[in-house]
């Protein structure tokens, strides 16, 4: 048994109604535990937190980090790794590429170095979910799983086009269970199959997908509903169709109220929330408010961000679509990769430009989001990692959101235009430090249905981030004076000092094994590997954590 | 690693067992549809598999080797892990090379060995597809995985390559024969052109044979990508490229009629003259397709598990092949920091060389060299490598004896079930005893900088 006991930090834990309260945190054996009620009683270990600010560990419900999309990436930009900040190999450490899409090694360290000790991969192929695991188990220290895509695939879509509910649940849970995924994610519902059968897509959540004969909007009913009756932890995981158009704010409205009240978290919801005419990129703008106010009224949703920073990054999607289209606005380098049965890919490098009026204005949009949603439980921080820019970016956009001065001084220096067709410029709210330990920490462990991380009450994970305050609020949250993972001192005044193993987290909903005949018999029929051959085996986690359905 | 899925796939007879659903590492292909008859320590059927598969599984055998040999001289394992740490451990610019026949897993170790050591790692992709990996850093890649094309394409451009003798089952199992969901009468609903210098046994599985003069593929690319576009060709072309104008458009004719098309190139592309910009033209030549049709097109990979090793040195550092970690971080330079442009200007000082045998097909100043440093050796067998190396593991064969992960050529990652075990060790332990005896000394050494 070892124990930690962190003394006199001031302690914002918002699970927990703790805001800004000096207060000790005791650790035993990797978990939160309350206070021992001898006076005298002692830890192995003490950290003196005296005038640091306590938050849990930080938690990235959306971004992409492992698997084939991820990889691809990183062979394909060794441009932007050239100019990129490496990671030096340690005495402890291994060594690693930066830049928009970091190596493995880098993405652990890095995430533990900003105090994230949970990063959630948000789109994998079941076919590449092997290969994801393996990722994963060569990405350190964080706490990590992934969404399985299931939006454009054939089973999916035959099964809702049939009327087969009973059939599609167990589908989903035995995908799951093969995958060892975490949840359910729909890319572009029907959509990237119209581009992988054709080169189309759809243009809205009725129309009809060639050769199956369902719609986008059946399909987000039918898989939301089945995820809900599962008692999966989170609920389906949406990105909607029509991403990044100009005037998608009506088929992302359409997808909420599809829901018809099922639970259902819309992701980037930043790159769905445009005004305009698709053919004429002059009339984009933005339609956050009235999307922002259907989310307060409506507590089966919550949202994630995808805030776009200005600089380069990597476009990466499982939208094979959208892929095409950033290909052909940029012409740049453009990859695309269809898996057979189940999902497409889409990669593109990309730079958002501070003097450029559209991408000025998803940057307010983004942060129109954060400011117009009133309920900070309902939102989570996010940049779509790498797609709208890094995660080592969150620090810059909490300084955004705690200083209304800040994200003037940005619009002064944008198109004139910008502040006429988006309301960011009215927007008064500030984040005070326990709301920001909301929308990074407690909201999405609740939304991820976690309820061992996000907070410091007894039962919690001994994640831990401290930081020094100053009045920088971005340099505050860059360099935390010390961060814990599970009851261990990882970081350090900014380095690494401990080389630990996360663990995967996976959901074994379950599922009517008779089943599987059926699932296995349009298996054999269409895909190139053996169904035997398809389930990911135990072996690949090495430290795995089943998380409960309910 | 996966011993645990082979059990249960393991139908109980004393003397002969039958693995069901094993994989065939020979070529990219990795078919894992393998049905092993086993007695005791040969395999004496693999129902399913191709003529190179039937070599690969009915010929292997457990050969009586000493575990290791040092200096040439029998030795046992741990003795020899201690001596390849130390002779690692003292180089100052050390290679690791191969890794394209062995598991992800083993793969994994020895990019983590090269790291603690500060070496380089380089993959045989350097010698075979590399150049496509420079294409698609140039341009990208339109692609997908083989169950697409076995259920969509309905036009296959097969160029620079002989697949029926070096990837027999590619057209059976992935691209021409089977019926797939959207081309219901398989071989009837798909059109096949060869392109090629010469005309291979692949040809006769063709509906059209283009004879491409030979180093001019690159010249044949562009004139598609501009009868793509729509642009006029002067007929002059066929004097360039040995083929008429009016069979070209044809064929593209028939590529912009086509539901799904796919172009599978081969090492006739990447290594003949323009290399990476033969690669480049036909990446490009399909995505310039997209404009028309869905196209798609894709490297053939050719050892077992080569697209594995890319997969995990590019997860790992974040390059794909050539790079190097002597500066404390992943540097990427290929021509400069490629396992035969090293080795033949002389500078590395020791080597791990896994599952390859540069000694037999590198250049003669790189084998000249690396005849003169340290060597380590991990090979079923005793290769020209081994010969010379001054420690030679012998370990056991992947797939057949040990279990883990292959990557298809598609990135498609595919269990193995091996057959029987092997007295011998695996690559992946014998990396693993290396990289704990390197790090053990390295954190017990306060001057280490690693």
């Amino acid at each position: 048994m070892s124990s930690l006991r962190i003394t006199g930090g001031t302690i914002y834990d918002p699970a927990n109604g703790v805001d800004g309260q000096v207060g000790d945190i005791w650790i035993v054996d990797g978990c939160v535990v309350e206070a021992p009620s001898e006076a005298d009683a002692s830890a192995d270990r003490t950290l003196d937190a005296t005038g640091l600010v306590v938050m849990p560990g930080g938690i990235d419900m959306h971004c992409h980090i492992a698997g084939p999309k991820v990889n691809t990436a990183r062979k394909m930009i060794p441009d932007d790794k050239r100019t990129a900040e490496p990671v030096r190999r340690t005495r402890l450490t291994r060594s690693g590429s930066g830049g928009s899409v970091p190596s493995t090694f880098a993405t652990g360290y890095l995430y533990a170095g900003l105090g994230y000790t949970t990063a959630m991969d948000a789109a994998v192929p079941p076919l590449g979910a092997r290969h994801a695991h393996e990722e994963l188990e060569d990405t350190p220290i964080i706490d990590k799983g992934f969404y399985v895509l299931m939006g454009n695939n054939h089973y999916v879509m035959k099964q809702v086009a049939a009327g087969e509910p009973g059939r599609l649940k167990a589908y989903i849970a035995w995908l799951l269970h093969s995958t060892k995924g975490y949840a359910a994610k729909l890319v572009n519902p029907g959509g990237v199959e119209m581009w992988k059968s054709g080169g189309g897509n759809v243009s809205g959540i009725d129309d009809t997908v060639d050769h199956f004969d369902v719609t986008p909007r059946q399909i987000i009913r039918g898989v939301a509903a089945a995820v809900e009756e599962l008692g999966l932890p989170h609920p389906v995981h949406i990105h909607c169709n029509n991403l990044g158009m100009p005037g998608n704010h009506a088929t992302t409205m359409e997808t909420m109220t599809s829901l018809e009240g099922h639970r259902a978290h819309l992701t980037h919801i930043q790159f769905h929330s445009y005004d305009g005419d698709p053919d004429d990129q002059s009339t984009f703008g933005s339609r956050v408010s009235e999307l922002a106010e259907y989310v307060n009224s409506h507590d089966n949703l919550t949202v994630d961000v995808g805030q776009v920073m200005f600089g380069n990054t990597t476009s990466m999607t499982g939208d094979g679509p959208l892929g095409y289209y950033l290909h052909q606005v940029t012409g740049r380098k453009w990859f695309s990769g269809d898996t057979e049965m189940e999902a497409g890919c889409g990669i593109v490098p990309i730079v958002y430009k501070q003097k450029s009026l559209v991408h000025t204005l998803q940057w307010a949009i983004g942060l129109e989001w954060y400011l117009l949603v009133d309920d900070p439980w309902r939102i989570a921080m996010s940049t779509d990692h790498p797609n709208g820019g890094s995660f080592l970016a969150y620090p810059e956009i909490i300084s955004l959101l705690m200083d209304r001065e800040l994200r003037r001084d940005v619009l002064a220096g944008a198109p004139r235009a910008v502040a006429e067709k988006c309301t960011l410029m009215d927007l008064d709210r500030e984040y005070s430090l326990f709301e920001i330990a909301i929308i990074t920490r407690a909201a999405p462990a609740r939304m991820l249905g976690l309820s061992h991380k996000g907070h410091l009450g007894p039962g919690a994970d001994g994640d831990v981030t401290l930081y020094n305050p100053d009045k920088d609020i971005q340099r505050m949250f860059e360099l935390p004076r010390y961060v814990i993972s599970r009851g261990e001192l990882i970081v350090d005044d900014a380095e690494v000092v401990q080389d630990t193993r996360g663990r995967t987290l996976h959901v074994a909903p379950d599922y009517d094994l008779e089943a599987v005949d059926h699932i296995q018999e349009w298996f054999e029929q269409t895909y190139s590997i053996q169904f035997r051959n398809y389930p990911v085996g135990d072996h690949y986690l090495e430290n795995p954590l089943l998380v409960p359905t309910r | 690693m996966s011993t645990s899925e082979a059990s249960s796939a393991t139908e109980a007879s004393p003397e002969v067992r039958v693995i069901k659903d094993a994989t065939c590492t020979f070529c990219g292909c990795v078919c894992d549809d393998m049905d092993l008859t086993v007695v005791g320590n040969r395999i004496t059927k693999a129902k399913n598999a191709c003529v190179l598969g039937n070599s690969w599984f009915l010929n292997h055998h457990i050969e009586d080797r000493p575990e290791a040999l040092i200096d040439g001289e029998p030795a046992g394992y741990e003795q020899a892990m201690d001596r390849a740490a130390d002779i690692l451990l003292a180089a100052r610019f050390p290679l690791t090379y191969g890794l394209s026949d062995t598991t992800s897993e083993a793969q994994r170790v020895a990019v983590a060995i090269t790291d603690w050591i500060g070496g380089i790692v380089d993959t045989t992709t350097s010698v075979c597809h590399g150049p496509s990996g420079i294409a698609f850093q140039g341009v990208g890649e339109v692609t997908c995985s083989l169950g697409e094309v076995k259920n969509r394409a309905d036009y296959v451009i097969f160029w620079g390559g002989n697949p029926a003798e070096s990837h027999p089952r590619h057209f059976t199992k992935f691209s021409l024969m089977p019926k797939g969901e959207f081309v219901p009468n398989g071989r009837k609903d798909r059109t096949a052109v060869l392109i090629d210098v010469r005309k291979t046994k692949s040809a006769k599985a063709a509906d059209i044979f283009l004879q491409v003069k030979p180093r001019r593929d690159f010249e044949l690319a562009w004139a598609l990508r501009a009868l793509a576009k729509g642009l006029e060709l002067d007929a002059s072309i066929e004097e360039t490229t040995g083929i008429p104008l009016e069979t070209l458009q044809q064929v593209m004719d028939g590529m912009k009629r086509a539901k799904f098309g796919v172009i599978l190139f081969g090492m006739g592309v990447t290594m003949t003259r323009g290399k990476h910009l033969n690669s480049e033209a036909i990446l490009a030549l399909a995505r310039d397709m997209n404009q028309h049709t869905r196209w798609n097109a894709k490297p053939m990979r050719g050892h077992g598990n080569v697209t594995g090793a890319d997969n995990v040195v590019s997860w790992s550092t974040g390059f794909p092949f050539g790079v190097h970690l002597g500066s404390g971080f992943p540097r990427f330079n290929p021509g400069e920091f490629t396992a035969a442009d090293v080795l033949a200007r002389g500078e590395a000082d020791a080597a791990l060389i896994i599952a390859s045998d540069p000694m037999s097909n590198f250049s003669q100043p790189a084998r000249d060299h690396l005849a003169t440093i340290p060597i380590v050796v991990l090979d079923p067998k005793l290769s020209d490598t081994a010969r010379i190396a001054e420690v030679a593991f012998t370990v056991s064969t992947y797939g057949i004896n040990t279990g883990g992960t292959v990557y298809r050529m598609d990135d498609v990652p595919i269990p193995l079930r091996p057959a029987f075990e092997s007295p011998y060790k695996s690559d992946l332990e014998v990396l693993r005893g290396i990289e704990s005896r390197i790090r053990q000394r390295q954190l017990a050494d306060p001057a280490s900088d690693a």
